[in-house]
Protein backbone atom coordinates (compact mmCIF):
# COMPACT_ATOMS: atom_id res chain seq x y z
CA UNK A 1 0.00 0.00 0.00
CA UNK A 2 0.97 3.32 -0.22
CA UNK A 3 3.94 5.59 1.49
CA UNK A 4 2.73 8.75 1.50
CA UNK A 5 0.12 8.45 4.57
CA UNK A 6 1.09 6.07 6.91
CA UNK A 7 -0.08 6.48 10.46
CA UNK A 8 3.14 6.77 12.64
CA UNK A 9 0.78 4.24 14.91
CA UNK A 10 0.17 1.25 12.41
CA UNK A 11 4.01 1.48 11.48
CA UNK A 12 5.04 0.77 15.11
CA UNK A 13 1.96 -2.03 15.48
CA UNK A 14 3.12 -3.30 12.34
CA UNK A 15 6.88 -3.17 13.31
CA UNK A 16 6.10 -4.89 16.63
CA UNK A 17 3.93 -7.21 15.49
CA UNK A 18 6.94 -8.43 13.30
CA UNK A 19 9.70 -8.06 16.06
CA UNK A 20 7.38 -10.72 18.39
CA UNK A 21 6.49 -13.43 15.14
CA UNK A 22 10.46 -13.24 14.70
CA UNK A 23 11.10 -14.08 18.60
CA UNK A 24 8.30 -16.75 18.24
CA UNK A 25 9.92 -17.88 14.97
CA UNK A 26 13.51 -18.24 16.30
CA UNK A 27 12.72 -18.82 20.11
CA UNK A 28 12.62 -22.82 19.96
CA UNK A 29 15.76 -22.29 17.97
CA UNK A 30 17.57 -20.24 20.19
CA UNK A 31 16.69 -22.66 22.74
CA UNK A 32 17.72 -25.56 21.21
CA UNK A 33 21.43 -24.08 21.20
CA UNK A 34 21.86 -22.28 24.81
CA UNK A 35 20.10 -25.98 26.13
CA UNK A 36 23.18 -27.90 24.55
CA UNK A 37 25.67 -26.29 27.02
CA UNK A 38 23.11 -27.70 29.84
CA UNK A 39 23.89 -30.45 32.02
CA UNK A 40 21.90 -33.07 30.08
CA UNK A 41 20.39 -34.65 33.23
CA UNK A 42 19.39 -31.12 34.50
CA UNK A 43 17.76 -30.11 31.28
CA UNK A 44 16.04 -33.79 31.38
CA UNK A 45 14.56 -33.02 34.58
CA UNK A 46 13.22 -29.49 34.33
CA UNK A 47 12.89 -29.62 30.53
CA UNK A 48 14.03 -26.27 28.41
CA UNK A 49 13.38 -23.57 31.29
CA UNK A 50 13.64 -19.71 31.00
CA UNK A 51 15.47 -19.61 34.59
CA UNK A 52 18.55 -21.63 35.01
CA UNK A 53 22.05 -21.00 36.57
CA UNK A 54 24.44 -19.91 33.57
CA UNK A 55 27.44 -20.93 35.86
CA UNK A 56 26.19 -24.35 34.62
CA UNK A 57 26.85 -23.68 31.05
CA UNK A 58 29.65 -25.88 29.81
CA UNK A 59 31.00 -28.18 26.76
CA UNK A 60 30.19 -31.60 28.41
CA UNK A 61 27.33 -32.46 25.86
CA UNK A 62 29.71 -31.52 22.80
CA UNK A 63 32.64 -33.52 24.64
CA UNK A 64 30.84 -36.36 24.78
CA UNK A 65 29.55 -36.90 21.47
CA UNK A 66 33.13 -36.07 19.42
CA UNK A 67 34.93 -38.46 21.83
CA UNK A 68 32.12 -41.91 22.89
CA UNK A 69 29.07 -40.89 20.90
CA UNK A 70 30.26 -43.62 17.85
CA UNK A 71 26.47 -44.49 16.70
CA UNK A 72 25.60 -40.41 16.44
CA UNK A 73 28.41 -40.96 13.94
CA UNK A 74 26.98 -43.64 12.27
CA UNK A 75 23.89 -41.96 11.17
CA UNK A 76 25.70 -38.76 10.71
CA UNK A 77 27.89 -40.76 7.99
CA UNK A 78 23.88 -42.79 6.57
CA UNK A 79 22.32 -39.23 6.37
CA UNK A 80 24.86 -37.84 4.31
CA UNK A 81 25.08 -40.57 2.14
CA UNK A 82 21.51 -41.21 1.44
CA UNK A 83 20.81 -37.82 0.44
CA UNK A 84 23.78 -37.17 -1.53
CA UNK A 85 22.99 -39.51 -3.27
CA UNK A 86 19.23 -38.80 -3.58
CA UNK A 87 20.63 -35.36 -4.43
CA UNK A 88 22.18 -36.86 -7.77
CA UNK A 89 20.41 -39.40 -8.87
CA UNK A 90 17.08 -37.02 -8.48
CA UNK A 91 18.54 -34.75 -10.26
CA UNK A 92 20.29 -36.55 -13.15
CA UNK A 93 16.75 -38.10 -13.92
CA UNK A 94 14.39 -35.43 -12.69
CA UNK A 95 16.01 -32.76 -15.34
CA UNK A 96 15.87 -35.19 -17.97
CA UNK A 97 12.64 -35.71 -17.94
CA UNK A 98 10.98 -31.98 -17.14
CA UNK A 99 13.71 -30.95 -20.23
CA UNK A 100 12.23 -33.65 -22.72
CA UNK A 101 8.58 -32.32 -21.37
CA UNK A 102 9.79 -28.65 -22.13
CA UNK A 103 11.48 -28.70 -25.21
CA UNK A 104 10.48 -31.54 -27.87
CA UNK A 105 6.75 -32.05 -29.16
CA UNK A 106 6.38 -35.46 -29.17
CA UNK A 107 3.23 -37.79 -29.03
CA UNK A 108 2.12 -38.02 -25.29
CA UNK A 109 4.22 -35.22 -24.03
CA UNK A 110 0.89 -34.00 -22.09
CA UNK A 111 -0.08 -36.74 -21.33
CA UNK A 112 3.17 -37.43 -19.23
CA UNK A 113 3.01 -33.98 -17.74
CA UNK A 114 -0.75 -34.79 -16.82
CA UNK A 115 0.78 -37.87 -15.11
CA UNK A 116 3.38 -35.77 -13.28
CA UNK A 117 0.64 -33.12 -11.81
CA UNK A 118 -1.29 -36.38 -10.92
CA UNK A 119 1.43 -38.03 -9.12
CA UNK A 120 2.13 -35.00 -7.23
CA UNK A 121 -1.10 -34.93 -6.01
CA UNK A 122 -1.29 -38.69 -4.82
CA UNK A 123 0.61 -38.83 -1.26
CA UNK A 124 3.03 -41.35 -0.62
CA UNK A 125 1.74 -42.69 3.18
CA UNK A 126 -0.51 -44.14 0.49
CA UNK A 127 1.80 -45.98 -0.85
CA UNK A 128 4.01 -46.85 1.61
CA UNK A 129 2.43 -50.29 2.43
CA UNK A 130 2.64 -52.30 -0.56
CA UNK A 131 6.15 -50.31 -1.12
CA UNK A 132 7.39 -51.72 1.96
CA UNK A 133 6.43 -55.26 0.68
CA UNK A 134 7.93 -54.09 -2.42
CA UNK A 135 11.30 -53.85 -1.08
CA UNK A 136 11.13 -57.01 1.04
CA UNK A 137 10.47 -59.14 -2.11
CA UNK A 138 13.20 -57.70 -3.28
CA UNK A 139 15.55 -58.08 -0.69
CA UNK A 140 16.52 -53.93 -0.04
CA UNK A 141 15.16 -54.14 3.49
CA UNK A 142 17.98 -51.60 5.71
CA UNK A 143 19.67 -50.59 2.52
CA UNK A 144 20.33 -47.34 1.46
CA UNK A 145 19.14 -48.45 -2.03
CA UNK A 146 15.18 -48.99 -0.05
CA UNK A 147 15.53 -45.40 1.27
CA UNK A 148 16.77 -44.02 -2.20
CA UNK A 149 14.79 -45.71 -5.12
CA UNK A 150 11.53 -44.54 -4.90
CA UNK A 151 12.77 -41.28 -4.87
CA UNK A 152 14.73 -40.99 -7.75
CA UNK A 153 12.15 -39.37 -10.17
CA UNK A 154 10.77 -36.50 -7.94
CA UNK A 155 7.68 -35.17 -9.81
CA UNK A 156 8.09 -31.74 -7.92
CA UNK A 157 11.57 -32.05 -9.57
CA UNK A 158 10.11 -32.67 -13.01
CA UNK A 159 7.38 -30.43 -12.74
CA UNK A 160 9.66 -27.45 -11.52
CA UNK A 161 12.61 -28.29 -14.22
CA UNK A 162 10.07 -28.18 -16.87
CA UNK A 163 8.74 -24.64 -16.00
CA UNK A 164 12.29 -23.47 -16.42
CA UNK A 165 13.56 -25.21 -19.47
CA UNK A 166 10.38 -23.60 -21.34
CA UNK A 167 11.98 -20.81 -20.69
CA UNK A 168 15.47 -21.52 -22.36
CA UNK A 169 16.40 -20.64 -25.55
CA UNK A 170 15.92 -23.39 -28.49
CA UNK A 171 17.91 -21.39 -31.13
CA UNK A 172 21.03 -22.96 -29.56
CA UNK A 173 20.18 -26.30 -29.92
CA UNK A 174 19.07 -25.64 -33.85
CA UNK A 175 22.50 -24.07 -33.85
CA UNK A 176 24.23 -26.92 -32.11
CA UNK A 177 22.76 -29.70 -34.23
CA UNK A 178 24.14 -27.83 -37.49
CA UNK A 179 27.11 -28.29 -35.87
CA UNK A 180 26.82 -31.96 -35.35
CA UNK A 181 26.14 -32.39 -31.76
CA UNK A 182 24.11 -35.52 -30.94
CA UNK A 183 20.51 -34.55 -28.52
CA UNK A 184 22.63 -36.06 -25.41
CA UNK A 185 25.39 -33.57 -26.30
CA UNK A 186 22.73 -30.63 -26.28
CA UNK A 187 20.93 -31.32 -22.81
CA UNK A 188 24.44 -32.34 -21.09
CA UNK A 189 26.79 -29.95 -22.55
CA UNK A 190 24.69 -26.67 -23.32
CA UNK A 191 21.00 -26.57 -22.02
CA UNK A 192 21.56 -28.45 -18.52
CA UNK A 193 24.36 -25.57 -17.65
CA UNK A 194 21.86 -23.22 -18.26
CA UNK A 195 19.86 -24.88 -15.90
CA UNK A 196 22.07 -24.24 -13.27
CA UNK A 197 19.78 -21.60 -11.23
CA UNK A 198 16.81 -24.45 -11.02
CA UNK A 199 19.38 -27.56 -10.42
CA UNK A 200 20.64 -25.81 -7.11
CA UNK A 201 16.67 -25.15 -6.03
CA UNK A 202 16.26 -28.35 -6.48
CA UNK A 203 19.39 -29.74 -5.12
CA UNK A 204 18.44 -27.79 -1.67
CA UNK A 205 14.74 -28.97 -1.87
CA UNK A 206 15.70 -32.99 -2.26
CA UNK A 207 18.74 -32.40 -0.02
CA UNK A 208 16.66 -30.92 2.81
CA UNK A 209 13.63 -33.27 2.05
CA UNK A 210 16.18 -36.71 2.41
CA UNK A 211 17.81 -34.94 5.23
CA UNK A 212 14.59 -34.41 7.40
CA UNK A 213 13.09 -37.53 6.01
CA UNK A 214 11.28 -39.64 8.65
CA UNK A 215 8.49 -41.85 7.85
CA UNK A 216 10.13 -43.91 5.00
CA UNK A 217 13.54 -44.56 6.29
CA UNK A 218 11.62 -45.64 9.90
CA UNK A 219 10.20 -48.35 7.85
CA UNK A 220 12.62 -49.95 5.69
CA UNK A 221 15.89 -49.20 7.75
CA UNK A 222 15.93 -52.06 10.52
CA UNK A 223 19.13 -51.85 12.61
CA UNK A 224 21.10 -48.77 14.31
CA UNK A 225 24.27 -48.63 11.87
CA UNK A 226 21.87 -48.30 9.25
CA UNK A 227 19.49 -45.36 10.70
CA UNK A 228 19.73 -41.68 9.66
CA UNK A 229 20.16 -38.65 11.92
CA UNK A 230 16.10 -38.01 12.38
CA UNK A 231 15.66 -41.76 12.91
CA UNK A 232 18.24 -42.57 15.35
CA UNK A 233 17.69 -38.95 17.48
CA UNK A 234 14.36 -40.12 17.63
CA UNK A 235 15.33 -43.17 19.45
CA UNK A 236 16.82 -41.63 21.95
CA UNK A 237 13.37 -39.79 22.94
CA UNK A 238 12.91 -42.14 25.97
CA UNK A 239 11.02 -41.29 28.72
CA UNK A 240 14.21 -42.08 30.61
CA UNK A 241 15.86 -39.82 29.30
CA UNK A 242 19.41 -41.30 29.45
CA UNK A 243 20.35 -39.77 26.24
CA UNK A 244 19.76 -36.56 26.60
CA UNK A 245 23.43 -35.53 25.83
CA UNK A 246 23.70 -36.54 22.41
CA UNK A 247 20.10 -35.73 21.66
CA UNK A 248 20.84 -32.09 22.01
CA UNK A 249 23.89 -31.57 20.89
CA UNK A 250 23.36 -33.86 18.43
CA UNK A 251 19.78 -32.06 16.77
CA UNK A 252 21.96 -28.50 17.12
CA UNK A 253 24.47 -30.47 14.57
CA UNK A 254 21.75 -31.62 12.46
CA UNK A 255 20.41 -28.14 11.95
CA UNK A 256 23.95 -26.32 12.28
CA UNK A 257 24.68 -27.24 8.82
CA UNK A 258 21.73 -26.39 7.13
CA UNK A 259 21.61 -22.84 8.51
CA UNK A 260 25.20 -22.31 7.10
CA UNK A 261 23.74 -23.35 4.11
CA UNK A 262 20.76 -20.93 4.09
CA UNK A 263 22.24 -18.14 5.10
CA UNK A 264 24.79 -18.18 1.98
CA UNK A 265 21.99 -19.94 -0.53
CA UNK A 266 18.83 -18.20 0.69
CA UNK A 267 17.51 -17.50 -2.51
CA UNK A 268 17.48 -21.19 -3.62
CA UNK A 269 16.38 -21.95 -0.79
CA UNK A 270 13.27 -20.40 -0.90
CA UNK A 271 12.63 -20.86 -4.61
CA UNK A 272 13.25 -24.16 -3.82
CA UNK A 273 10.74 -24.93 -0.80
CA UNK A 274 8.25 -22.86 -2.45
CA UNK A 275 7.92 -24.75 -5.48
CA UNK A 276 5.78 -27.32 -3.83
CA UNK A 277 5.44 -26.50 -0.08
CA UNK A 278 4.86 -30.62 -0.55
CA UNK A 279 6.74 -32.25 3.01
CA UNK A 280 8.65 -35.25 2.15
CA UNK B 1 25.63 -52.33 -61.89
CA UNK B 2 26.79 -55.36 -60.17
CA UNK B 3 29.87 -53.69 -58.29
CA UNK B 4 27.84 -51.04 -57.18
CA UNK B 5 25.27 -52.95 -55.51
CA UNK B 6 27.85 -55.02 -53.39
CA UNK B 7 29.02 -51.54 -52.87
CA UNK B 8 25.65 -50.16 -51.32
CA UNK B 9 25.37 -53.11 -49.22
CA UNK B 10 28.90 -52.88 -47.95
CA UNK B 11 27.94 -49.45 -47.52
CA UNK B 12 25.11 -50.89 -45.24
CA UNK B 13 26.75 -53.50 -43.39
CA UNK B 14 29.34 -50.77 -42.34
CA UNK B 15 26.82 -48.10 -41.60
CA UNK B 16 24.52 -50.35 -39.27
CA UNK B 17 25.90 -49.13 -36.32
CA UNK B 18 25.95 -45.58 -37.24
CA UNK B 19 21.71 -46.72 -38.32
CA UNK B 20 21.69 -48.01 -34.67
CA UNK B 21 22.99 -44.22 -33.08
CA UNK B 22 21.21 -42.59 -35.67
CA UNK B 23 18.02 -44.03 -34.14
CA UNK B 24 18.74 -43.46 -30.55
CA UNK B 25 19.83 -39.97 -31.87
CA UNK B 26 16.66 -39.09 -33.84
CA UNK B 27 14.48 -36.27 -32.63
CA UNK B 28 11.76 -39.07 -32.72
CA UNK B 29 13.67 -41.38 -30.06
CA UNK B 30 15.35 -39.10 -27.74
CA UNK B 31 12.40 -37.69 -25.70
CA UNK B 32 11.37 -40.95 -24.89
CA UNK B 33 14.21 -42.02 -23.89
CA UNK B 34 14.68 -38.96 -22.08
CA UNK B 35 11.15 -39.62 -20.35
CA UNK B 36 12.30 -43.22 -19.77
CA UNK B 37 13.36 -43.17 -16.44
CA UNK B 38 9.75 -41.52 -15.24
CA UNK B 39 7.84 -43.91 -16.98
CA UNK B 40 9.57 -46.75 -15.03
CA UNK B 41 9.74 -45.27 -11.87
CA UNK B 42 5.56 -44.74 -11.67
CA UNK B 43 5.14 -47.92 -12.91
CA UNK B 44 7.28 -49.72 -10.47
CA UNK B 45 6.80 -47.23 -7.63
CA UNK B 46 3.35 -45.79 -8.01
CA UNK B 47 1.10 -47.48 -10.24
CA UNK B 48 2.26 -51.35 -9.40
CA UNK B 49 1.96 -49.97 -5.44
CA UNK B 50 -1.34 -48.64 -5.84
CA UNK B 51 -2.92 -51.69 -7.42
CA UNK B 52 -1.10 -53.71 -5.28
CA UNK B 53 -2.56 -51.40 -2.20
CA UNK B 54 -6.48 -51.84 -3.69
CA UNK B 55 -6.18 -55.86 -3.85
CA UNK B 56 -4.09 -56.07 -0.13
CA UNK B 57 -7.21 -54.41 0.75
CA UNK B 58 -8.97 -57.44 0.23
CA UNK B 59 -6.70 -59.61 1.90
CA UNK B 60 -5.64 -61.14 4.74
CA UNK B 61 -1.51 -61.12 4.35
CA UNK B 62 0.47 -62.83 6.62
CA UNK B 63 4.24 -63.95 5.62
CA UNK B 64 3.57 -67.10 3.27
CA UNK B 65 0.12 -66.57 3.47
CA UNK B 66 -2.07 -64.51 1.43
CA UNK B 67 -5.71 -64.92 1.57
CA UNK B 68 -9.04 -62.98 0.02
CA UNK B 69 -10.75 -61.82 2.37
CA UNK B 70 -13.39 -60.25 0.71
CA UNK B 71 -14.68 -56.86 2.46
CA UNK B 72 -14.28 -57.97 6.15
CA UNK B 73 -11.10 -55.69 6.15
CA UNK B 74 -13.22 -52.44 5.38
CA UNK B 75 -15.61 -53.74 8.07
CA UNK B 76 -13.39 -53.73 10.53
CA UNK B 77 -12.28 -50.59 9.60
CA UNK B 78 -15.16 -48.55 11.24
CA UNK B 79 -14.25 -49.02 14.97
CA UNK B 80 -14.01 -46.74 17.91
CA UNK B 81 -10.07 -46.62 17.07
CA UNK B 82 -9.90 -45.81 13.23
CA UNK B 83 -13.24 -43.01 14.61
CA UNK B 84 -10.52 -41.49 17.01
CA UNK B 85 -8.03 -41.54 14.42
CA UNK B 86 -9.98 -40.08 11.43
CA UNK B 87 -11.32 -37.33 14.10
CA UNK B 88 -8.47 -36.75 15.54
CA UNK B 89 -6.77 -35.84 11.71
CA UNK B 90 -9.80 -33.70 10.37
CA UNK B 91 -9.53 -31.50 13.68
CA UNK B 92 -6.08 -31.19 12.70
CA UNK B 93 -6.67 -30.26 9.27
CA UNK B 94 -9.08 -27.82 10.41
CA UNK B 95 -7.42 -25.80 13.09
CA UNK B 96 -3.93 -26.12 11.07
CA UNK B 97 -5.02 -25.18 7.57
CA UNK B 98 -7.05 -22.07 9.81
CA UNK B 99 -4.29 -20.70 11.19
CA UNK B 100 -1.56 -21.73 7.90
CA UNK B 101 -4.09 -19.51 6.07
CA UNK B 102 -5.31 -16.35 7.90
CA UNK B 103 -2.11 -15.54 9.50
CA UNK B 104 0.06 -15.87 6.58
CA UNK B 105 -2.27 -13.42 4.64
CA UNK B 106 -2.28 -10.39 7.06
CA UNK B 107 1.79 -11.19 7.79
CA UNK B 108 1.96 -11.34 4.06
CA UNK B 109 0.50 -7.82 3.40
CA UNK B 110 2.08 -5.96 6.35
CA UNK B 111 5.69 -7.10 5.26
CA UNK B 112 4.54 -6.47 1.68
CA UNK B 113 3.70 -2.49 2.77
CA UNK B 114 6.36 -0.15 2.67
CA UNK B 115 6.37 0.43 6.21
CA UNK B 116 7.89 -2.63 7.55
CA UNK B 117 11.67 -1.88 8.32
CA UNK B 118 14.40 -5.02 7.69
CA UNK B 119 12.23 -6.97 5.32
CA UNK B 120 14.90 -8.88 4.47
CA UNK B 121 15.63 -10.40 8.02
CA UNK B 122 11.91 -10.93 8.86
CA UNK B 123 11.98 -13.13 5.65
CA UNK B 124 15.06 -14.76 6.27
CA UNK B 125 14.17 -15.88 10.35
CA UNK B 126 10.55 -16.35 9.59
CA UNK B 127 11.56 -18.96 7.03
CA UNK B 128 14.00 -20.61 9.08
CA UNK B 129 11.59 -22.96 11.01
CA UNK B 130 11.33 -24.86 7.92
CA UNK B 131 14.73 -25.78 8.06
CA UNK B 132 14.69 -28.19 10.98
CA UNK B 133 13.29 -31.39 10.82
CA UNK B 134 10.03 -31.90 12.58
CA UNK B 135 11.76 -34.52 14.59
CA UNK B 136 14.30 -32.13 16.04
CA UNK B 137 12.07 -29.23 16.09
CA UNK B 138 9.48 -31.44 18.23
CA UNK B 139 12.14 -32.38 20.13
CA UNK B 140 12.28 -28.90 21.08
CA UNK B 141 8.89 -28.36 21.58
CA UNK B 142 8.58 -31.04 23.82
CA UNK B 143 10.95 -29.97 26.36
CA UNK B 144 9.55 -26.18 26.35
CA UNK B 145 6.33 -27.69 27.06
CA UNK B 146 7.43 -30.24 29.66
CA UNK B 147 5.31 -31.24 32.54
CA UNK B 148 7.15 -29.69 35.29
CA UNK B 149 6.47 -25.97 36.75
CA UNK B 150 10.84 -25.83 35.22
CA UNK B 151 9.40 -25.84 31.99
CA UNK B 152 8.91 -22.59 29.62
CA UNK B 153 5.49 -23.35 28.94
CA UNK B 154 4.56 -23.93 32.38
CA UNK B 155 6.68 -21.29 33.71
CA UNK B 156 4.37 -18.93 31.38
CA UNK B 157 1.32 -20.48 32.59
CA UNK B 158 2.13 -19.75 36.24
CA UNK B 159 3.22 -16.43 35.53
CA UNK B 160 -0.32 -15.62 33.79
CA UNK B 161 -1.58 -16.93 37.25
CA UNK B 162 -2.69 -20.33 35.52
CA UNK B 163 -2.40 -23.87 36.72
CA UNK B 164 1.08 -25.75 34.99
CA UNK B 165 -0.44 -28.31 32.43
CA UNK B 166 0.68 -32.16 31.98
CA UNK B 167 0.65 -31.42 27.75
CA UNK B 168 1.11 -34.66 26.30
CA UNK B 169 -1.31 -35.77 28.45
CA UNK B 170 -4.40 -34.12 27.62
CA UNK B 171 -6.63 -34.42 24.89
CA UNK B 172 -7.31 -30.75 24.11
CA UNK B 173 -3.17 -29.82 24.95
CA UNK B 174 -2.22 -33.06 23.00
CA UNK B 175 -3.36 -31.45 19.94
CA UNK B 176 -2.56 -28.35 20.44
CA UNK B 177 0.99 -29.37 20.92
CA UNK B 178 0.70 -30.99 17.05
CA UNK B 179 -1.12 -27.65 15.91
CA UNK B 180 1.61 -24.97 17.40
CA UNK B 181 4.50 -27.29 16.07
CA UNK B 182 3.47 -27.56 12.39
CA UNK B 183 2.11 -24.16 12.43
CA UNK B 184 5.41 -22.76 13.41
CA UNK B 185 7.62 -24.77 10.82
CA UNK B 186 5.18 -23.46 8.12
CA UNK B 187 4.41 -20.53 9.02
CA UNK B 188 7.51 -18.66 7.11
CA UNK B 189 6.86 -21.27 3.94
CA UNK B 190 3.05 -19.98 3.33
CA UNK B 191 4.12 -16.64 4.22
CA UNK B 192 6.55 -16.56 1.15
CA UNK B 193 3.78 -17.76 -0.88
CA UNK B 194 1.24 -15.29 -0.33
CA UNK B 195 4.56 -12.44 -0.75
CA UNK B 196 5.50 -13.41 -4.15
CA UNK B 197 1.25 -13.44 -5.14
CA UNK B 198 1.15 -9.97 -3.83
CA UNK B 199 3.86 -8.85 -5.99
CA UNK B 200 1.63 -9.66 -9.11
CA UNK B 201 -0.63 -7.42 -8.10
CA UNK B 202 -1.11 -4.28 -9.90
CA UNK B 203 -0.60 -0.89 -8.65
CA UNK B 204 -2.56 0.86 -10.10
CA UNK B 205 -5.36 -0.81 -9.00
CA UNK B 206 -4.29 0.51 -5.84
CA UNK B 207 -4.09 4.15 -7.06
CA UNK B 208 -7.61 3.97 -8.51
CA UNK B 209 -8.47 2.87 -5.46
CA UNK B 210 -7.30 5.95 -3.42
CA UNK B 211 -9.06 8.07 -5.76
CA UNK B 212 -12.26 6.72 -5.20
CA UNK B 213 -11.86 7.35 -1.66
CA UNK B 214 -11.23 3.77 -0.24
CA UNK B 215 -9.56 3.37 3.31
CA UNK B 216 -6.71 0.95 3.87
CA UNK B 217 -9.26 -1.40 5.46
CA UNK B 218 -11.53 -1.05 1.66
CA UNK B 219 -8.50 -1.43 -0.21
CA UNK B 220 -7.98 -4.85 1.85
CA UNK B 221 -10.85 -6.43 1.17
CA UNK B 222 -11.83 -4.76 -2.26
CA UNK B 223 -7.87 -5.42 -4.08
CA UNK B 224 -5.75 -7.59 -2.52
CA UNK B 225 -7.51 -10.35 -1.18
CA UNK B 226 -9.45 -11.20 -4.45
CA UNK B 227 -5.84 -10.75 -5.86
CA UNK B 228 -4.58 -13.84 -3.78
CA UNK B 229 -7.72 -15.99 -4.04
CA UNK B 230 -5.91 -18.70 -6.36
CA UNK B 231 -2.83 -18.60 -4.04
CA UNK B 232 -5.39 -19.22 -0.61
CA UNK B 233 -6.81 -22.26 -2.93
CA UNK B 234 -3.25 -23.91 -3.54
CA UNK B 235 -2.12 -23.18 -0.08
CA UNK B 236 -5.41 -24.34 1.89
CA UNK B 237 -5.35 -27.66 -0.59
CA UNK B 238 -1.67 -28.37 0.39
CA UNK B 239 -2.69 -27.30 3.82
CA UNK B 240 -5.35 -29.97 3.80
CA UNK B 241 -3.33 -32.79 2.02
CA UNK B 242 -0.06 -32.56 4.35
CA UNK B 243 -2.74 -32.33 7.10
CA UNK B 244 -4.09 -35.76 6.15
CA UNK B 245 -0.42 -37.09 5.77
CA UNK B 246 0.48 -35.77 8.77
CA UNK B 247 2.44 -38.42 11.26
CA UNK B 248 5.90 -37.17 12.35
CA UNK B 249 4.13 -34.34 14.78
CA UNK B 250 2.04 -37.13 16.47
CA UNK B 251 5.45 -39.82 16.93
CA UNK B 252 7.69 -37.13 18.23
CA UNK B 253 5.30 -36.36 21.02
CA UNK B 254 4.30 -40.04 21.60
CA UNK B 255 6.30 -42.39 19.70
CA UNK B 256 4.27 -45.65 19.61
CA UNK B 257 1.30 -44.66 21.21
CA UNK B 258 -0.49 -42.12 22.90
CA UNK B 259 -2.40 -41.82 26.67
CA UNK B 260 -6.15 -42.80 25.16
CA UNK B 261 -5.19 -42.36 21.41
CA UNK B 262 -5.21 -38.64 21.57
CA UNK B 263 -2.19 -38.33 19.17
CA UNK B 264 -3.31 -41.24 17.03
CA UNK B 265 -3.89 -39.86 13.09
CA UNK B 266 -4.89 -41.12 9.42
CA UNK B 267 -1.33 -42.09 9.06
CA UNK B 268 -0.18 -43.10 12.43
CA UNK B 269 -3.17 -45.79 12.11
CA UNK B 270 -1.68 -47.54 8.83
CA UNK B 271 1.77 -47.57 10.92
CA UNK B 272 0.20 -48.91 13.74
CA UNK B 273 -1.49 -51.91 12.01
CA UNK B 274 0.25 -51.96 8.76
CA UNK B 275 3.55 -52.03 10.15
CA UNK B 276 3.45 -52.53 13.58
CA UNK B 277 0.96 -55.19 14.26
CA UNK B 278 2.03 -56.74 10.67
CA UNK B 279 -1.59 -56.47 9.31
CA UNK B 280 -0.98 -55.66 6.07
CA UNK B 281 -4.70 -55.64 4.70
CA UNK B 282 -6.60 -54.22 7.17
CA UNK B 283 -3.60 -51.56 6.87
CA UNK B 284 -3.96 -51.01 2.79
CA UNK B 285 -7.44 -51.05 3.61
CA UNK B 286 -6.99 -48.07 5.89
CA UNK B 287 -4.39 -46.67 2.73
CA UNK B 288 -7.81 -46.86 0.31
CA UNK B 289 -10.22 -44.76 2.47
CA UNK B 290 -7.47 -42.19 3.01
CA UNK B 291 -7.26 -42.33 -0.16
CA UNK B 292 -10.30 -41.47 -1.29
CA UNK B 293 -10.66 -38.77 0.97
CA UNK B 294 -7.99 -36.99 -0.02
CA UNK B 295 -9.35 -37.93 -3.87
CA UNK B 296 -12.46 -36.35 -3.03
CA UNK B 297 -10.68 -33.28 -1.64
CA UNK B 298 -8.47 -32.96 -4.65
CA UNK B 299 -11.59 -32.77 -6.95
CA UNK B 300 -13.13 -30.22 -5.10
CA UNK B 301 -9.70 -28.30 -5.29
CA UNK B 302 -9.42 -28.77 -9.28
CA UNK B 303 -13.26 -27.53 -9.92
CA UNK B 304 -12.14 -24.30 -7.96
CA UNK B 305 -8.89 -23.32 -10.00
CA UNK B 306 -9.89 -24.98 -13.14
CA UNK B 307 -8.00 -27.87 -14.10
CA UNK B 308 -4.13 -28.50 -13.41
CA UNK B 309 -3.22 -24.70 -13.19
CA UNK B 310 -1.20 -25.40 -10.12
CA UNK B 311 2.28 -23.76 -12.50
CA UNK B 312 0.51 -20.58 -12.77
CA UNK B 313 0.60 -19.44 -9.01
Amino acid sequence: MDTNKNNPALVWIANLSFVIICFIALFPILNLLLSSFRPSSELMRNGISLTFDPSMLNLDNYTYIFTQAGDYWTWYGNSLAISALTIVLSLFFSSMVGYALAVYDFKGSNFFFVLVLFILMVPFEILMLPLYQLMISMQLINTYTAVVLPAIVAPIAVFFFRQFALGLPKELMDAARIDGSTEYGIFFKIMLPLMTPSLAAMAILQGLNSWNNFLWPLIVLRSNDMFTLPIGLATLLTPYGNNYDVLIAGSVMTIVPIIILFIFFQRYFISGLTVGGVKG
Amino acid sequence: METSKSTNTNLAAEKRPNKFLEIINSKKVVPYIFVSPFVLSFIIFTFYPAIRGIIMSFQSVLPGQVEFIGLSNYERIFNPTFYKALSNTTIYVILTVTILTIIPIILSVLLDSKFVKGRTFFRASLFMPALASTIVAGMVFRLMFGETDTAVANQIMNWLGMESVEWRYNAWSGMFLMVILCSWRWMGVNILYFLAALQNVPKELYEAADIDGAGRVQKFFYVTLPFLKPVTIFVVTISIINGFRMFEESFVFWEAGSPGNIGLTMVGYIYQQGIQQNDMGFGAAIGVVLMLIIFVISIIQLFLTGAFKRGDE
